[in-house]
């Protein structure tokens, strides 16, 4: 099953700036369920990239210490509206997900 | 991931470098350097610049984001001190500027450290940050 995911462009501070917003429980694996007692098993995504207009531009890579449904800003230098983005992410149970946008200043 | 680490393959180069293991593993901020970049030597910088509340009330999502004015940034790191992995994300920047922001979680009050490679050295900032009510316990 596919997961949320939300891309935004705005400019900040005569940038392009790229949110991005996951869905993702980021599950640390030092949790225990209240009721069972038993250790919640670690879930969460440890790379992301960012791709501007088919380019490697940021390859992130995160721990468990990253908030749940992450939301991740990066930004360019030389963006311009109509530019192509992508940010693409995997976890450590091997999900993976991917979203394209148009750069809107 | 060893070459990735110590900047001998250039990003972009690989299809998909490994994600740092024992850099996240790390219990110490100082480690988690040396796993990522092969050095702890960083120098405090005015340069970099990390936005984020003075007091966080929800451990759990405290958001951070740090920019620097420092040439050609590199890579970013970002770490809490006292969380039980410090290291929270690293990020390597082949064309994208040197920002970068999430949210944290914070176990407790703690230092919050940005790390920015620049001219393949490392320079550092960091501020405390306050939580009332922790972020990483069950």
């Amino acid at each position: 099953m596919a997961r949320k995911m939300k891309l935004r462009t705005r400019t900040r501070e005569g940038k392009i700036e790229i949110l991005v917003l996951i869905n993702h429980p980021m599950e640390t694996g030092l949790r225990k369920d209240k009721k069972t007692k038993e250790k919640i098993p670690a879930h969460y995504i440890q790379k992301m990239t960012l791709h501007h207009n088919g380019q490697l531009a940021a390859e992130a890579n995160f721990g468990i210490g990253v908030s749940e449904d992450p939301l991740i800003g990066f930004r360019l230098d030389d963006a311009k509206n109509g530019d192509k983005v992508k940010v693409e992410w995997s976890d450590n149970k091997g999900e993976t997900g991917a979203i394209e946008a148009v750069v809107e200043g | 991931m060893a070459a990735a680490a110590t900047g001998l393959l250039k990003p972009g180069t690989v299809l998909a470098a490994a994600w740092p293991a024992n850099a996240f593993a790390a219990k110490t901020i100082d480690d988690a350097l040396k796993q990522l970049y092969g050095t702890n030597a960083v120098t405090e910088s005015k340069d970099i610049e990390i936005k984020a509340p003075l007091q966080a009330e929800n451990g759990a999502v405290v958001p951070v984001a740090v920019s620097t004015s420092l040439p050609k940034p590199e890579a970013i790191s970002l770490y809490v001190k006292e969380n039980v992995q410090p290291l929270a994300a690293a990020i390597d920047l082949p064309r994208a500027s040197g920002y970068f922001s999430a949210r944290v979680k914070m176990a407790k009050t703690s230092e919050v450290r940005a790390v920015i490679k620049s001219g393949g050295k490392l320079y550092s900032t960091s501020m405390n940050i306050k939580v009332t009510v922790g972020g990483c316990g069950g």
